[in-house]
């Protein structure tokens, strides 16, 4: 989180809010009692997704800077498998720009969680990748702004 | 041709390999190869609909063309964040 928070605090002096996201490791999901979580990337193509998640977050809120990592392999309850920092002149754009990376990860990000629950376990399986798709970026965008 | 597939979660459980080589004809696509590993494992039909693929770590089309040497990735679903 310190090297995220770096990342946008190059530009001090010109962003006046900065928010952060975590995303943490949940007991319950879906009604199962989640032992661990194992995460597995394609992580040439993760960091190009990334890349092109801050091109386009930067057409939309020129002022803001973001910096996002995830982790891989296995996490246990209450660690953080994301973290989100977006920096911005104001707030607003702030909010939506640290919103805005997080919808589009769990969008494109070629990236996989499996669950290890009480009795078993699960590869989580969520949207089908598609970058082009304009009507998952435009949900993005309107979680964003909401 | 030769091309190098990687698989990813539970494409990489039902193939039962991360990554596998495979003989391809010239003006082969990405889409006839994914049909090529259907008819040896069955258990990915089901995914015909759902998968996202990647040539040489980047987003491609099912029509897109191969090379020889290149990486093709098959992506379920995925579930990050």
């Amino acid at each position: 989180m310190e090297a995220l928070t770096r990342v946008v605090a190059d530009h001090a002096g010109v962003h006046g809010a900065a928010v952060t996201f975590l995303g943490l490791v949940r007991q319950l999901n879906a009604g199962r009692q989640v032992r661990f979580l194992e995460y597995e990337a394609y992580e040439p193509l993760a960091l190009k997704a990334f890349g092109r998640i801050v091109d386009e977050l930067t057409r939309k809120w020129p002022s803001a800077h973001v910096g996002v990592h995830h982790r891989t392999g296995r996490l246990e309850l209450g660690e953080a498998s994301i973290a989100i920092v977006a920096a911005s002149a104001h707030r607003a754009e702030a909010f939506a720009a640290c919103r805005y990376v997080i919808e589009r990860v769990k969008q494109i990000a070629p990236i996989w969680k499996r669950e290890h629950f009480e009795g078993g376990d699960v590869w989580i399986e969520g949207a089908t990748a598609d970058p082009d798709d304009d009507q998952a970026r435009s949900a993005a965008e309107r979680a964003a702004c909401a | 041709m030769r091309v190098t597939v990687r698989l990813f979660a539970r494409l990489r459980e039902i193939v039962g390999a991360a990554e596998v080589s495979r003989d391809v004809t010239p003006g082969a696509t990405v889409g006839a190869l994914w049909q090529d590993l259907v008819r040896e494992r069955p258990d990915l039909s089901r995914y015909e609909r759902s998968i996202s693929a990647a040539v040489n770590a980047d987003y491609a089309r099912m029509d897109r063309e191969l090379h020889d040497g290149d990486e093709i990735a098959f992506l379920p679903p995925v579930s990050g964040g």
